[in-house]
Order: C-alpha cells, then sequence, then structure tokens
C-alpha cells in the first residue's frame, strides 16, 4: 500500500503542492489556506510547522495524517485561532486569521465545527441537551433550537435517544452526539481530531459514513486520523504532515503515502 | 445571549459550590460590615468636629443673674459693658474677624437644636443660658490677645477657647478612624482575593463547559458572564448581611447605648446610615465585579 501510495504522489495528476504565489482569494471557493506558515511554539527550538502551504477548498474532504507530534494538532489549532503563526499567513472563511481581532473570534468560530477523539460531551447533559447547548451559548432563540436540535439528531442517526446521558451511550453515539453539536449550527468547515481513535474500526466506519454524508452536504471536512485504514478506503484527499513539514499534498490519496 | 440561559447558569453555578458561596458572602459581608462602620465613625467624627467647631471660635460670656465668678461681683452685664466690650472687639480688626451677639434666648433655640431628642433639651430654659460674644479669629491660634484683653474684665464671666482640648480629642479619634480604615481595607482586600480565588476555582470546575463553549463560538461575554453575575450575586448577599448590621449598629448601638449614656454631643441620623448602606453594597458588588474580570481574563482566556 505505501509503495502505491508513493507511486501516486510522484505521478502527475493527483499531486498539487502548492506554489510560491499568494494572492488571495483567487477562487472564492476557498475556504482554508495556508501560506507559509511557520509555528515556533513558546519554549521550543523546533517548529511545530515549517513553511507549511495549503490551499482547502469548499466542499473538500481532506485528511491530515502523520506521526504523533507531527503539527497536525497545530495545523487545527492554528485553523480555529486558538494559536497564531510565528510567521506566515492563515485564512479562514475569508479571514486573515492574523490579523484578526480578539473579540471576532468567536463569530469566525461560529463557522467552525469541532469533533475531538474523547468527545467532550457534558455529562449531566442530556443527548439533546448537548446538541442544544452549542445553541444557546451563542444565543439563539429557544424556539430554533427546538426545531433544529431534533433534525440534526435525525440526520446523526440518535433519534430516539434524546433523552439519553453521554454515559448511557456507547462510544460511537457519543461521537455523534459530539459530531452533531459541532454540526447543528450548520458550520462551513468541520475540523476533526482523531475522531475515530477511541472507537473500534466498525463503529468508527459509522462515523465516517457521517463526515462523508456531512461534507456531501456542502460542509468542507478536515480530518486529523492515524487511522490508515479508513484513509485508504475513503480515498480523499491526503495531507502528510512529518516533523512540522509538509511531505505529501494528494487527492484522492491512501495513508501510507511517502516515509 | 439569552438572559434566561445566563440566569439558569448562575444559579447553577451558585449552587454547584455552596460552600464557596456562602464563604463570599460571609467574608464579603463581614468585611463589608468593618467598611461601613469605618465610614460612620468617619461621619460621626465629622459630625462631631463641626458641631464642635463650630464653638472653636472664641466665646465671651457675659455675666448673668446667677453668675458666680469674680469679674461678675457687680452682677448681670449692664448695656454700657457690652458696648464697651463689642467696641474693643471692633478695634482688634484685622485679628478678630467676625463678632457676633447671641442672647440667651438665641442660646436656648441653639442648644435645644443640638441637643434635640436629649433630655437635656427639654429641661434648658432661658435664665439658665449665658449671653455671649461670639469672636471667630482670623487666626485661631492668636487666642492669648483675647484672653489677656478680656478676662477679669467687670461684666464678663469667663473667656474660652474649646480648640485645644478639641484638636486632641479629634486627633485621638483621627487616630482611630485609621486605625479602623486600615482594618477595613485590609479586609477588603481579603475579600478580593477570595473572590478571585473562588472564580479561579470556579473557572477550573466548569472548564468542560467553557472549553466547548469557547469552541463553538460563545462571545467572551457570554461565557465569563455568568461568573461575574455569580461573583456580583454573592457580594450583593454579602452587602445586603453589611447593611443589616449598619442598621443593628445604628438601632442598637448608637440610638440605645451611645446617644443615651453620652450627652455631650449628637450621633449621626439615619440620614448618614441610609447614605451609607448603597455604598457599602456598591463597594462590595463593584469590588467583586472587577476582581472576577480580572481573574477570568487570566483562566478563561479565549
Amino acid at each position: 500500500m505505501a509503495a502505491f501510495g508513493r507511486a501516486v504522489a510522484a505521478g502527475f495528476p493527483g499531486f498539487r503542492r502548492l506554489t510560491a504565489d499568494s494572492s488571495f482569494p483567487r477562487k472564492s471557493a476557498l475556504v482554508i489556506r495556508f501560506e507559509n506558515v511557520t509555528k515556533v511554539h513558546k519554549g521550543q527550538q523546533r517548529p511545530a510547522l515549517r513553511d507549511i502551504s495549503v490551499d482547502i477548498e469548499k466542499g473538500e474532504f481532506v485528511f491530515l495524517v502523520g506521526a504523533s507530534g507531527s503539527g497536525k494538532s497545530t495545523f487545527l489549532r492554528l485553523t480555529l485561532r486558538e494559536e497564531r503563526p510565528t510567521s506566515g499567513l492563515v485564512y479562514v472563511a475569508g479571514k486573515d486569521l492574523t490579523k484578526l481581532a480578539g473579540w471576532k473570534v468567536p463569530v469566525l468560530r461560529r463557522q467552525i465545527g469541532t469533533v475531538f477523539q474523547d468527545f467532550r460531551l457534558l455529562p449531566n447533559r442530556t443527548v439533546a441537551g448537548n446538541v442544544a447547548f452549542a445553541l444557546e451559548v451563542i444565543g439563539k432563540p429557544a424556539s430554533e433550537i427546538a426545531s433544529v436540535v431534533p433534525n440534526v439528531l435525525e440526520l446523526v442517526g440518535l433519534e430516539g435517544k434524546e433523552e439519553r446521558l453521554p454515559d448511557q451511550l456507547s462510544g460511537g453515539e457519543q461521537q455523534r452526539v459530539a459530531i452533531a453539536r459541532a454540526f447543528v449550527n450548520r458550520p462551513q468547515i468541520l475540523l476533526a481530531d482523531e475522531p475515530t481513535g477511541n472507537l473500534d474500526p466498525e463503529t468508527s466506519i459509522g462515523i465516517m459514513k457521517l463526515l462523508d454524508r456531512i461534507n456531501r452536504i456542502g460542509t468542507t471536512v478536515v480530518m486529523a486520523t492515524h487511522d490508515a485504514a479508513i484513509v485508504d478506503q475513503m480515498r480523499k484527499r491526503v495531507i502528510e504532515l512529518d516533523s512540522g513539514r509538509l511531505i505529501r499534498d494528494q487527492s484522492r490519496g491512501v495513508y501510507g503515502g511517502a516515509i | 445571549m439569552r438572559s434566561s440561559f445566563v440566569l439558569a447558569e448562575v444559579r447553577n453555578g451558585l449552587r454547584r459550590n455552596l460552600t464557596m458561596t456562602f464563604a463570599v458572602i460571609v467574608t464579603v459581608g463581614v468585611s463589608l460590615s468593618l467598611f461601613g462602620a469605618a465610614l460612620l465613625v468617619r461621619a460621626q467624627v465629622g459630625q462631631m468636629k463641626d458641631y464642635w467647631y463650630d464653638r472653636v471660635q472664641v466665646s465671651i460670656f457675659l455675666c448673668g443673674p446667677v453668675s458666680e465668678a469674680p469679674s461678675c461681683a457687680g452682677g448681670a452685664v449692664t448695656d454700657v459693658q457690652k458696648q464697651q466690650i463689642l467696641s474693643d472687639l471692633e478695634s482688634l480688626k484685622p485679628l478678630v474677624e467676625t463678632v457676633y451677639y447671641e442672647s440667651q434666648q438665641q442660646a436656648l433655640v441653639r442648644f435645644k437644636q443640638q441637643f434635640k431628642g436629649s433630655p437635656l433639651a427639654a429641661n434648658a430654659t432661658v435664665d439658665q443660658m449665658p449671653e455671649s460674644y461670639r469672636v471667630k479669629l482670623k487666626d485661631p491660634t492668636k487666642f492669648a490677645v483675647i484672653a489677656s484683653a478680656f478676662s477679669g474684665r467687670p461684666g464678663i464671666e469667663d473667656v474660652q477657647d474649646q480648640r485645644q482640648s478639641l484638636d486632641r480629642l479629634f486627633k485621638a479619634l483621627g487616630g482611630l478612624q485609621a486605625l479602623g480604615l486600615a482594618i477595613a481595607f485590609a479586609m477588603l482586600l481579603v475579600t478580593v482575593l477570595l473572590i478571585a480565588n473562588t472564580m479561579r476555582v470556579a473557572s477550573f470546575s466548569r472548564r468542560r463547559e467553557t472549553s466547548i463553549m469557547r469552541l463553538v463560538g460563545a462571545s467572551n461575554t457570554a461565557i465569563r458572564l455568568p461568573f461575574v453575575l455569580e461573583a456580583a450575586t454573592s457580594a450583593f448577599g454579602g452587602g445586603v448581611f453589611a447593611a443589616l448590621s449598619l442598621v443593628a449598629v445604628k438601632v442598637f448601638l448608637i440610638d440605645h447605648t451611645l446617644a443615651t449614656t453620652f450627652q455631650f454631643t449628637t450621633f449621626i441620623g439615619w440620614g448618614v446610615v441610609l447614605w451609607t448602606i448603597p455604598i457599602v453594597i456598591g463597594t462590595g458588588v463593584l469590588l467583586a465585579v472587577v476582581a472576577a474580570s480580572i481573574t477570568l481574563r487570566r483562566y478563561l482566556r479565549v
């Protein structure tokens, strides 16, 4: 499989490293753009990301792969503007995040849904309550919440389980709640940080089908993962990081594309 | 931000951390009580100063029919003597700034006003009041000039300068007042630290909620407001506690004990207490809000 990946990476049509050209936005369909981004964390010598340039268009499904510490999480955190790059530019949803004022960050984050390996549900709220929480805290009216939450729970396949508490659900179901919460505000972008990391392979497939469905609705999905089987199966765009360097950017790629 | 959501969060936060809430209310209450008490003492001292320094003019008391001083051997002061004293005083300008004459009737009115509510006022009569010249000096320390010129003259019972004894009294009171304020401020500082620590604990125990709020794009206000309102609510509770203790001080200590025991001066009225209460509550709430906001800036960063 690795050999096949390398072949694809080297071959012409799939491989699409970005050129240094950097006027923005060239395509209005661009939702995430990293431009020569370097990030050095405080107190560390080795950059977490080195001179990364990536364009992600609206509606794409992108796998972010690489070993632990390769910079995947830093990539996601920069996209969320949890951190700012040491140098280079990050554009998300048409905004230059390096210049975005702090008080505008919440508005940016309403356009980005986020899912984690550890689900991060509120244990004392029901399934519906967890999903509604995301709308309550951004001030949506109760009537809107009441109509939107059941829809999204149906989308993720949790109808009938609205009143359960998280610890009464399986891992896969909990991740579905987390996805519902991330998606309930219909964000343009869904970031998933190892969403199947805690799940068995069969459950993972269900989650991937769900993410795929959300992607088909038009949401851009960026998923950091270690799960080779899933990446190989989905045949989506793969961006591989190694020690903070972008070593592969390949459409319809597989996991072990490069070493 | 929906207010019902914020209020529910505040209620939950206070309930979940009941012991801390209670600790904050009591600490805020005690320190605000001290602060309020210090303010009342200040007002009391201020009132006493007004009351007494009013008399800091040199008083030349004139002989009445029952005066016993040797200079009053000739009986009550005569009109001629009065004229002479007045013109002598006028001639001492500019040392003497103003002179006014207080008749027995005026003295009684003033006495009754100052000792309003006290049995002294009720029992006073006109003939007990001395006639006097009230002399305001340009430089109040030059009392000796007046004293040497007038004391012992026929028709003058006594020449008094209350300033010196008052100064000593107010110096002592000023020291007490400063000590009280210092203790009150130390307590307020402790209160601020306690509130800051409470906020730190609260933000830590709810970090799961707040991290999700940040992720889904809740504004800073939405994230911090419930915490700030919690602190403000506790502080308000403490403020009410302090207000009640100030009312108790007024009713039991001032009106019941001090005013009946010490009749040489007047005590602060309800007006002062009613003024102090909003100051005390406002200070508590403001300190809580500021302490909470600063702490949360540090611990709930977006």
